[in-house]
């Protein structure tokens, strides 16, 4: 056959919502992608050397953002689920670390590994109802934040759950990586969850090269035409939302372990749920490393926002204990980014870089 | 022979609307069956039950002789049946290529078969130039063939072709039905195919159905059903008839 027209010069643009996917699927991009892992765990490990203590909390903050919006990003980015709804699955991960430590005597890690697989069963049940009956779009991201919302509505009911006080973990003496804890200000708390990211970067890369990914990522493109081709798309979707699950149930795990404590506010309230998507929105989702841009940059901003609203400035001593600013600042940037940078930050780079 | 595709007394509702009305169609191995019928016919809605897009009210659907009615498309797929659409749904954020390849990795080939035999499948379709561009910004008329080439990409027994001449010009057309033809004359592919260009029905079909209403209105050859004074009637126009 011959063809009557001719192709742009230009070869496949970047950036988007998915810029990223017509380059992460090439083998010869994903080497590239696990050599950019690589340098980033290496030069991101020398950050304790650099900053100092009260800043190493804000970089564990930016670690835990990040991990929450890889999650997302994977279940929302690749597989066009947008979640509003993952508060589910850090809740999970969180409480079931701590009721491990607290009711079990568990160690974390059993923890962490208990909550990823309540997580993922609880992911791909919810999901798996919601798709085989056809809810879609809106309705699929209105199931999400009604599964978490009942979620934190069952633990405020539960006894053994210790209702609205939560758990607090046990402080040991002297540091322990078997029971994850460490000295105030260790440096070990960041660089354990610097690997974790460091995982779950790879899973995300992992994910994006491997056939579900891509077969995800197609039904995503076109879920009709995804399953005309043979591509079973409830399934694959359901994979998708199983990584995705594990992913974030992580965070959970990391963040009870770093601050010690839960509640059900903070493990399943619409706090967390709007971390995880900011994140990877201001990011660029669709993209492996959009959600890491965008922890970096929205991680301090909450930490300035609370320090803010926690001892105001002069003049604005009224704003003291007024929560919530923090939750209209976050939709005022995500509106924004939607409108001015669809793309999300990295997304907007990557796709500047090609077209220059 | 016996027929490798055949749908018997298909209907299909929707709410009030009666889409399709007992229609059977067959079509033997290595055939070419052509579908004609004004818009609103029912083609594609028989296309759509038959492919699995979703089920029929009531009939039944035969591949290979086994009742494969209201199996789900992807499962279809896999036994040999594979359909295009009459409107283009690349996936959008992939290449030429990767469309293809994801087609290719479908059906079972991997790693690097997979993107050879898309990289031949996109040679074979004309798409060569335009492997690495984004699929979602090509010309509709290069986003026909794409289509056409993921479906032969799955490597098809059964290739339901919903309008794929539709958009082009007179010189794309011949290259496209040069290759259709090809695929039935030398690898004894099955077809059935949705069109509205005449001269194409005319050269490709074994055999002609034309849909009115949701019925079958006529079948037979392509020169029994075109000359059909029903057909002329409610489809081609005296014109055409007188032409």
């Amino acid at each position: 056959m011959t063809t009557t027209a001719t192709p742009r010069t230009s070869t496949s643009a970047g950036g988007g919502l998915t810029g990223r996917l017509t380059t992460d699927t090439g083998s010869q991009r994903s080497r590239g992608d696990y050599v950019v892992l690589a340098v980033f765990v290496a030069v991101a490990a020398a950050v304790p050397f650099v900053l100092s203590a009260s800043d190493m909390a804000i970089a564990n903050r930016v670690l835990i953002f990040a991990i929450m919006g890889v999650g997302w990003n994977i279940m929302a980015g690749f597989g066009g689920m947008f979640s509003f709804g993952h508060a589910a699955y850090f809740g999970i991960g969180a409480y079931a670390t701590a009721y491990g430590v607290v009711v079990l005597g568990l160690s974390p890690w059993l923890g962490m590994l208990l909550g990823i697989a309540i997580s993922v069963a609880a992911g791909v049940g919810i999901s798996y109802l919601a798709l085989r009956y056809k809810l879609t779009g809106a309705y699929y991201t209105m199931s999400t934040f009604a599964f978490a919302e009942a979620l934190r509505l069952f633990v405020i009911g539960n006894d053994a759950l210790n209702r609205t006080v939560g758990f607090t973990i046990p402080v040991q003496q002297g540091s322990s990586l078997v029971d994850f804890q460490f000295p105030a200000g260790s440096p070990w708390y960041y660089w354990i969850g610097l690997g974790l990211l460091g995982m779950c970067l790879l899973a995300s890369i992992l994910f994006v090269r491997s056939r579900p990914g891509r077969f995800t990522i197609a039904a995503r493109d076109d879920d009709v035409a995804a399953a005309a081709l043979g591509i079973d798309v409830l399934r694959h979707k359901l994979f998708a939302v199983a990584v995705s699950a594990a992913i974030t149930a992580v965070a959970g795990t990391y963040y009870v372990q770093y601050y010690m404590f839960v509640d059900p506010e903070i493990a399943f309230g619409a706090a967390a749920s709007n971390d995880a998507i900011i994140t990877a929105v201001v990011g660029g989702t669709g993209t492996i490393w959009g959600p890491i841009v965008g922890a970096i940059i929205m991680a301090p901003l909450s930490d300035v926002v609370t320090g803010f609203l926690r001892t105001p400035p002069p003049g604005f001593e009224w704003l003291a204990g007024h929560g919530g600013l923090d939750i209209i600042l976050y939709a005022v940037i995500l509106v924004a980014v939607v409108i001015l940078l669809p793309k999300g930050v990295y997304g907007t780079l990557v796709s500047r870089r090609r077209k220059s | 022979m016996t027929a490798v595709l055949e749908a018997t007394g298909i209907s299909k509702s929707f709410r009030g609307l009666q889409a399709l009305r007992g229609v059977d169609i067959s079509v033997e191995e290595g055939q070419i069956l052509g579908v004609i019928g004004a818009n609103g016919a029912g083609k594609t809605t028989l296309f759509n039950c038959i492919t699995g897009n979703f089920p029929p009210t009531s009939g039944t659907v035969r591949l290979d002789g086994a009742d494969v009615t209201g199996q789900p498309a992807h499962k279809l797929a896999h036994r040999g049946m594979v359909r295009t659409f009459q409107l283009m749904r690349p996936f959008h954020t992939m290449t030429v290529l990767e469309n293809v390849e994801i087609a290719a990795m479908s059906r079972g080939a991997r790693g690097g078969t997979a993107r050879r035999e898309a990289g031949e499948t996109v040679e074979r379709t004309g798409l060569g130039e335009w492997a690495d561009q984004l699929s979602g910004s090509l010309p509709a008329a290069m986003q026909k063939r794409l289509e056409l080439a993921r479906a032969l990409a799955m490597r098809p027994r059964v290739l339901l072709l919903d309008e794929v001449l539709a958009g082009l010009v007179p010189a794309e057309r011949a290259p496209v039905l040069d290759l259709l033809e090809n695929l039935r004359d030398t690898e004894g592919m099955t077809m059935v195919f949705i069109e509205h260009i005449m001269a194409a029905v005319r050269r490709l079909s074994d055999h002609v159905v034309m849909m009115d209403s949701g019925a079958v209105l006529a079948t037979g050859s392509a020169d029994e059903v075109l000359t059909d004074p029903q057909v002329v009637e409610a489809y081609l126009g005296k014109e055409a008839s007188d032409a």
